[in-house]
């Protein structure tokens, strides 16, 4: 009954099918002149204060990056980025480091209020600690005290640099090296904020700690990193949340998340992205093409993502897990919606190296308007890791006859204990579920809604509840006025 | 005592067995003679089924102390298939459906495995089948079933039957049935009982895990035992059947608190 | 830097006149244009999208030797020789490696409306017939399509006339013999005219167990209206014998397709099975089975394009791989936007039976209309324990538990197979081949 109440309050609430979030912030933004060369990217390391070592990360980076081209596998229709036409730098102009909420400029506490977010603590939900990113820059960490006391370090990248230089050095980029990709190269030159979490050992995180990106200057792309280290026996569940102004232009979001589980460690990774998707003839929107990647490197480690994704022009993510430790664990929950023209390609990565390591893949397409909606995953089972086990669902449900659901699943076994199996079926609402509903009075629209919501249910299960209600509401808001 | 007491058949001693970590058979204590029949019966998890797969030589389980022997020989040390042979007959609990095998052929394999296993020359083709027709008629079961892959798609009366009818085939000397009453109807429960009770001898016996007297009407045990935290912890006529339908388990789990 | 295309070209370039004077105007055609789509090419190499574990290129690398002079090579044909079918009297064609020779029997018997003689003949004979599918279906866009094309000097011609329902399956052996290293280019051009209905069956074989050789066959085959096809492939060659084969299918209104392939012994083997479906009420089936040991290769590939609406599709390819074997499925179904009330489901289930086997598996969906039901499902793992520990309490021994699970594995596969005769043989051969006693090709034994 409770879920009921919860799905019909989503559907009052859900008045409009167009992108909240699309609104410009007045912020006085300090931008750098677009284009990229070595001297970009000593000024961006410059602006930032970074020691000699991380400029020499990035100047490595950006070399290996103008030897590599863009990747054209995945089943999308990426128009050429010109990679010269976009300030690698825009951050809101701010007093040295705000240490409390009165040093914020009121117009970035107002941006984020709109946006559901308060940066004052009091405001808050309790149990959610808030790291918010606007363009390159942290603007606002909410909590720190209370989760230092614990020994837990939640910053900004740029302040992690500055006091936990040992730390950052030690892991950055030994998840996701720059020669990862294309977009992972180009990250590791230019990246110029995002959040930096460790956990020590055997401290479970009372709080979901929350990372709020947003995009609002024009002609920028984002380009931030993430850095998350649970120590033996610690636990975290992290969130992030995207958004992005309306406009015309498409803008680049290439980002990268490292995650390393240690030993009997646990990290919850959720993501509600939403960034603008652009309009309904496919004008505008985010080009997000993110890399992110957790090493479950100690035993009896587990990394979970969840994720739901509803905005972007185009997405190109794979999260992934590497499950280097023995009976560790690897999870992926995604629902992607896509409608218009939007396109994903999207999916996980399980490596299974450590023995007895078991991954689940839970996979939820829906594909409305003229979208192109694919899932790419990918399950190795490497020839020493005895006993392992992966079970993979892909389900892709369409709702119109424009729009394409496509899988592309990549099985590599090497282990004769193994045990991988793949199921992906592909179906539409059926006539008989809606003539049901209708038959019960529900209109149709609604109909949609609650057997979309029933189909994704199972990976919305899987987020923080302070989420998963507003993943639900995303998620009815996105599909209005794409039925038939 | 009457000086002539059959021989023994199976001779269990202090037998411990875990899964795992997990100890579930704490040393059992279990003598039983040709032509008895002995009901074990005891709450859920109290280590029944175990026992049986221990007997049969499940390899989930490991023996971690004690003995068993069949007419003397050393079962423990014997594969599954050799303790088939030996005489060691189980009727599972919920038997394994195996896509792609027929019936006949499955059942040929094993009948000529235990022809070789005593250095006797395979069933002729006619022999068998004549042999199959025959031993379906102990339990009513359909041709049709015959014909098809190893339990696959059979009712749980059908699978049921089809483990008697194996057992006819294979005419053991020691039947293990465990929870042979589970899932079965009324006229099913008949059949089989029906079914058990034909193949009874002087020289077999039988070993009947149940959780309910129900199935003890129809096949009269010699002995009950009640197993318990992996231990049979009281042993009685048929009698104590009808106490425990009676009364339940609770009392013994009271007189047994750890 | 040169690839292993480059020598076919220079090959193809110093003896352009021998090729066509070993072959006919028909076939001559297509070269320049197979020389045009293989300039600036290359083959796809291991790790190229859909070739996970095969290169093409390092299998076309090696110098082996190409018969363009038509030598007569002898190969022994006895008269006598039927693949080892039993209760089929079937009508019978030789590949000698790449020359097609019809059996006397088949001269003999061969129905009227029904065509089978050499393309070579054919292409001389009919041109226009052979012109109608030759070229026409396997595309040249496709590299290996351009090198078959390029140099192929013969092959196999198969006509059903309308209406013409040919009782006999209809089969052609494919046998490599020669005391030197050998490629042969091979094609197979069958045409099942409307409401005609063909069951053909190809059989691989290969004498002279440790001399290489290499097929490079191409099967272009049009269905017509309302036609029937069923084309079983069985592979039973020998661990130096490397293959590539490409079946390109075109399928029209009320069309049925069946293809069945068996890999039970081979070195190197890449199956490609690409299906058009552009009329509507078609089905069409794509089966197989794999058992690898040793050094097997067994790579298949499957493609089925739903272009028309209201087909349907099924494909189940089961592997079992031991020793260091390899095997890798690739299959996609596509849907194509039109194409409404397509049914499309595929299978592929493996077992591992060794620490160095290896699978690679890639079953895809493109969807691109919503009223459809399709799905997939992929499986590998190992036999099932509790059903090996239930035999062996009914005193089966576990190794011929093992056996007798493996068969079963294979039998959904099996009966798959339309002609009985064709299905008993194959559970023949997979039984002596889970045995270990199928070491070398059964029905050629007596001709060594």
């Amino acid at each position: 009954m409770k879920d009921n109440d919860k799905t019909n309050d989503i559907i009052t609430d859900a008045t409009s099918g167009d992108y909240k979030y699309g609104f410009v912030s007045d912020i006085d933004t300090d931008i750098i002149p677009v284009g990229l060369n070595e001297d970009v990217i000593r000024l961006i390391s410059a602006k930032k204060h970074e020691p000699q070592w991380l400029l020499d990360f990035r100047l490595e980076a950006y070399r290996y990056w103008l030897t590599l081209e863009m990747p054209h596998w995945a089943h999308l229709d990426i128009p050429d980025i010109d990679y010269q036409a976009i300030s690698y730098y825009a951050a809101p102009r701010k007093k040295e480091g705000p240490k409390s909420i009165d040093e914020v400029d009121p117009e970035l506490i107002d941006t984020f209020n709109r946006l559901g977010i308060p940066l004052e603590e009091q405001k808050q939900l309790s149990g959610m600690a808030v790291d918010a990113v606007m363009d390159s820059s942290s603007v606002k960490t909410t909590h720190r005290e209370k989760l230092a006391s614990l020994g837990i370090i939640f910053c900004s990248f740029s302040e992690a640099v500055k006091d936990y230089p040992d730390l950052v050095r030690k892991y950055l980029g030994s998840v996701v090296s720059y020669r990862d990709n294309f977009f992972a190269a180009l990250n590791s030159a230019v990246f110029s904020d995002g959040s930096f979490v460790y956990i020590p050992k055997g401290v479970r995180c009372p709080m979901e700690l929350s990372t709020y990106f947003r995009i609002n200057a024009s002609g920028t792309g984002q380009f931030e990193r993430t850095l998350i280290v649970a120590d033996d026996d610690a636990y975290v569940s992290y969130l992030e949340g995207c958004t992005a102004p309306q406009r015309d232009e498409n803008q680049l979001h290439a980002a990268i998340v490292e995650i390393i589980v240690e030993e009997r460690a646990e990290v919850k990774y959720s993501t509600v992205q939403n960034w603008y998707a652009g309009d309904k003839d496919g004008r505008g929107g985010i080009y997000n093409f993110v890399t992110k990647r957790g090493l479950c490197r100690g035993d009896f480690s587990k990394l979970s993502w969840t994720q739901v994704e509803t905005g972007s022009a185009i997405t190109w993510k794979y999260p992934s897990c590497i499950l280097k430790g023995d009976n560790s664990v690897g999870e992926f929950y995604s629902v992607a919606v896509t409608r218009n023209r939007q396109q994903a390609d999207t999916g996980t990565k399980m490596i299974h190296i450590g023995r007895n390591s078991r991954s689940t893949i839970v996979s939820k397409g829906i594909s409305a308007g003229e979208s192109q909606n694919s899932y790419r995953g990918l399950v190795k089972v490497v020839p020493a890791a005895d006993g392992c086990r992966n079970y993979t669902q892909c389900d892709s449900l369409l709702l119109s006859s424009r729009c394409g659901a496509h899988t592309f699943p990549y099985i590599d076994v090497k282990n004769p204990t193994a045990v991988v199996e793949h199921e992906a079926t592909t179906s539409k609402i059926s006539e008989e579920q809606l003539f049901y509903c209708n038959q019960r009075g529900i209109p149709s629209e609604e109909a949609v809604g609650l057997i979309v919501n029933g189909y994704a249910k199972e990976v919305m299960n899987k987020l923080p509840m302070e989420f998963a209600v507003e993943a639900q509401k995303l998620l009815q808001i996105t599909l209005e006025g794409s039925v038939g | 005592m009457s000086a002539q007491q059959p021989e023994i058949l199976l001779d269990v001693k202090d037998l411990h067995a875990s899964i795992g970590d997990k100890e579930i058979l704490k040393g059992i204590n279990l003598t039983i003679r040709r032509g008895e029949v002995h009901a074990i019966m005891g709450p859920n998890g109290s280590g029944k089924s175990t026992f049986s797969s221990v007997l049969a030589g499940n390899p989930a389980f490991t023996v971690t102390q004690g003995s068993a022997t069949l007419h003397g020989i050393d079962l423990l040390a014997l594969s599954p298939e050799d303790r088939a042979h030996e005489g060691i007959f189980l009727s599972f609990q919920y038997p394994v459906e195996i896509p792609g095998v027929s019936m006949v052929n499955f059942m040929r394999a094993a009948v000529n495995a235990k022809r070789k296993y005593f250095n006797l020359p395979p069933m002729s083709a006619t022999d068998f089948l004549k042999l199959m027709r025959q031993k379906r008629a102990v339990v009513e079961l359909d041709n049709k079933l015959a014909s098809r892959s190893v339990n696959e798609g059979f009712s749980g009366g059908e699978k049921k039957r089809n483990e008697i009818f194996q057992m006819a085939v294979l005419e053991p000397q020691l039947s293990i049935l465990d929870e042979t009453d589970s899932g079965l109807d009324i006229d099913a429960l008949r059949i089989v009982s029906q079914g058990v009770n034909t193949l009874k001898t002087a020289d077999n016996a039988t070993i009947v895990i149940t959780h309910y007297q129900r199935l003890l009407d129809y096949i009269k045990p010699d002995f009950v035992h009640v197993l318990y935290k992996g231990r049979i912890v009281m042993t009685g006529g048929p009698e104590l059947a009808l106490q425990l339908e009676e009364r339940g388990y609770d009392w013994i789990k009271e007189e047994n608190k750890d | 830097m040169k690839t292993s295309i480059d020598q076919y070209i220079d090959l193809y370039r110093d003896n352009r006149d021998a090729i066509d004077a070993g072959s006919a105007p028909v076939i001559n055609a297509l070269r320049p244009s197979a020389l045009d789509a293989l300039k600036g090419r290359r083959l796809p190499v291991k790790g190229d999208e859909g070739y996970e574990i095969s290169s093409i290129d390092d299998i076309l690398a090696p110098d082996y030797g190409l018969n363009i002079a038509r030598l007569n090579i002898p190969v022994d044909v006895a008269e006598s020789f039927r693949c080892d079918v039993p209760n089929m009297s079937s009508l019978m064609g030789v590949v000698a490696n790449d020359k097609f020779v019809a059996t006397k029997s088949l001269l003999r018997n061969i129905p009227d409306g029904v065509t089978v003689m050499s393309l070579a003949e054919a292409a001389s004979r009919f041109p226009d017939n052979v012109a109608k599918i030759y070229g026409k279906i396997a595309p040249l866009d496709n590299p290996m399509v351009a090198l078959n094309s390029l140099l192929l000097q013969d092959g196999v011609y198969i006509h059903v006339d309308k209406g013409v329902h040919l009782d006999q399956p209809l089969q052609i052996v494919n046998i490599f013999q020669s005391e030197v290293p050998l490629l042969a280019m091979r094609r197979i051009v069958v045409d099942v005219d409307d409401d005609a209905d063909l069951r053909l069956l190809l059989c691989d074989h290969s004498h002279n167990a440790d001399i290489n050789y290499l097929g490079l066959q191409i099967v272009e085959a049009r269905l017509g209206k309302g036609a029937r096809l069923d084309i079983y492939d069985i592979e039973e060659s020998t661990p130096a014998t490397h293959r590539i084969s490409l079946a390109f299918v075109h399928q029209t209104d009320n069309s049925a397709f069946l293809g069945n392939t068996t890999t039970l012994l081979n070195g190197f083997s890449r199956n490609n099975y690409t299906v058009d479906i552009v009329g509507e009420h078609c089905s069409t089936g794509l089966y197989g089975m794999a058992i690898g040991s040793r050094n097997q290769h067994i790579d298949n590939s499957t493609v089925i394009n739903h272009r028309a609406g209201r087909s349907s599709s099924n494909q189940l390819f089961r592997y079992v791989l031991d020793d260091e074997a390899r095997g890798a499925f690739e299959g996609l179904i596509e849907v194509f936007p039109n194409a409404k009330f397509t049914e499309a489901f595929q299978t592929n289930n493996n077992i591992l039976a060794s620490q160095s086997a290896l699978m690679h598996t890639k079953p895809q969906l493109i969807i691109n209309n919503d009223d459809v039901k399709c799905s997939h499902g992929a499986t590998t793992g190992q036999l099932n324990n509790e059903a090996l520990f239930y035999m062996q309490t009914r005193g089966i021994p576990r190794d011929m538990a093992r056996t007798m699970l493996m068969q079963a594995f294979m039998v959904d596969v099996i009966d798959t197979v339309a002609l009985e005769a064709v299905r008993d043989r194959l559970r023949h051969l997979v039984e002596k081949r889970f045995d270990g006693t199928l070491c070398a090709c059964e029905s050629c034994r007596k001709l060594l």
